[in-house]
């Protein structure tokens, strides 16, 4: 081989240049490769199921909702907040199957357009949006505007030993009120939606 | 070694010739201060060896017919650094906290801080004018047609620069934390989140998790006061290199000279 001693297979140069830059590579890796899991890292983080008290079973009829205001991140005050609408599930009206989740209907405020904050119209059974014209019927099936899906929801329970309704993490349906895991406002579950928007790591798994 | 030629002084600071009877043959006792100066800069410039670069970015040739629109480039990086300077004493007294402490911190410095108001107003109404600046810029370079050869890589860093200004924009709104801060980034994160398969992950990276959490805040004025403007500052340097490198592009109705022969060759232009 040109310009390497008898027998070597490499020049003192080439192995010189392999080890340097080698050793900053590295280097390099050695701050960029934690740092960069370090930002990532919520990503994969999975939440934890957390349960809190909104009040007594007989607060709750089959007729009307309940404004409850509910920490969804701890720690930072109103900002860390939302909203719930929550009422007694009626067989008569909502048809997805009974389990032990949901004998309380309990809707997120947030629109399923961007995420603003709707409210709950109890003179129209509806549920507005401020920020572009979404409108929800009773059941928080989407009657008009933008909103790709119906409102997401959270399992509720009655704890046996407080007697008092719980209610936990957030879930997403689709338009035939199956569930799935939370997803962002905006992505529709039905069809190829459920595809294009995959379930994502940090989310609390399906129960 | 040999001294490199010295700068081109203004006229009022070269050193004026003797009048004739005056001092003749013997040596200066005090020196002007000014020349004092003159000598510290030929101290520096002696070690560093700077001024044949300084002279390359700031004496270069122009074409013929520039004009006001040309500016739009320069008025762009005033409203960076009126931004950077601006920004930097705000950090002296925003504190990122989630918990009341953030829109606290924003009212402290409207209410209490000798010019806070002043400082805070320069910042966000310069986003504004930096964002109404660029496009300017882009507009004029666009119907101008300076983005061709040689100077297509000059235009592809500027669009860049125009991506990472509205990524400033769009980090920077949610640092005072009031309804419209937080409701804005909301919405603005959903509309991220509506890219299909990578979109979701996207805003679980810029919510430091599935919602809007403590982290958040921190995390939008690390990118906001160190990651992007690190970045910009880098691609404007790159951006500013390449057109001392390439030259100003000339209007598009200034006519090549014509040599005398006929020759189609390009006659350099100066004013």
């Amino acid at each position: 081989m040109p310009g390497a001693f008898e027998g070597e297979t490499i020049t003192r140069r080439n192995l010189m240049n392999l080890w340097a830059n080698g050793a900053g590579g590295i280097a390099v890796a050695a701050f960029t490769l934690p740092a960069l899991g370090f930002a990532i890292a919520p990503i994969f983080t999975r939440q934890v199921w957390t349960w809190q008290a909104i009040g007594t079973p007989a607060d709750f009829n089959e007729t009307t909702y309940q404004t409850k205001v509910i920490t969804i991140t701890p720690g930072i005050g109103e900002a860390g907040n939302s909203i719930t609408y929550v009422r007694q599930r009626n067989p008569a009206i909502d048809t997805e199957p009974e389990d032990q989740y949901n004998h309380w209907v309990a809707l997120s405020d947030r629109c399923m357009h961007l995420g603003c904050s709707v409210r709950y119209v109890a003179a129209a059974e509806r549920f507005i949006c401020p920020c572009h014209g979404g409108v929800y019927d009773f059941r928080g099936m989407v009657a008009g505007g933008p909103p790709v899906r119906p409102l997401d929801r959270f399992y509720t329970r009655l704890n046996q030993d407080t007697g008092l309704v719980e209610i936990g993490p957030r879930y997403s349906v689709n338009n035939e009120l199956q569930r799935f895991s939370p997803r962002f406002p905006g992505e529709p579950l039905d069809g190829i939606g459920q595809y294009l928007y995959p379930a994502q790591f940090a989310g609390p798994k399906k129960p | 070694m040999p001294r490199i030629p010295a700068p081109p002084l203004p006229k009022a600071l070269q050193p004026r010739p003797k009048r004739p009877g005056e001092n003749n043959g013997t040596v200066e006792e005090h020196p002007l201060p000014i020349e004092a100066g003159i000598s510290a800069v030929d101290w520096i410039d002696e070690r560093m060896q700077m001024s044949p670069g300084l002279r390359w970015l700031l004496w270069r040739k122009v074409p013929r017919g520039v004009n006001w629109p040309y500016t739009l480039g320069s008025a762009t990086l005033f409203a960076f650094l009126n931004q950077a300077v601006t920004g930097v004493f705000l950090a002296m007294y925003y504190r990122p906290d989630a918990a009341q402490g953030a829109y606290e911190s924003i009212r402290n410095i409207n209410d209490n801080v000798f010019l806070g108001q002043l400082v805070h107003a320069m910042h966000k109404w310069g986003a504004s004018v930096m964002i109404i600046l660029i496009f300017l810029h882009m507009g004029r370079v666009f119907f101008y047609g300076a983005y061709k050869y040689p100077r297509e890589l000059t235009w592809v860093i500027g669009v860049v620069l125009l991506i990472l200004t509205l990524a400033m924009g769009f980090t920077g709104y949610l640092l005072p934390f009031d309804q419209r801060s937080y409701w804005a980034s909301v919405v603005g994160i959903n509309i991220n989140a509506g890219g299909p398969f990578i979109g979701p992950f996207l805003s679980n990276f810029l919510l430091g998790g599935a919602d809007f959490g403590a982290t958040t805040l921190s995390r939008f004025y690390a990118i906001h006061m160190l990651l992007i403007p690190g970045l910009m500052a880098a691609l404007i340097g790159a951006h500013l290199a390449l057109i001392t490198k390439l030259g100003i592009a000339a209007p598009p109705w200034i006519k090549p000279h014509v040599a005398e022969d006929g020759d189609h060759a390009l006659v350099e232009t100066e004013v």
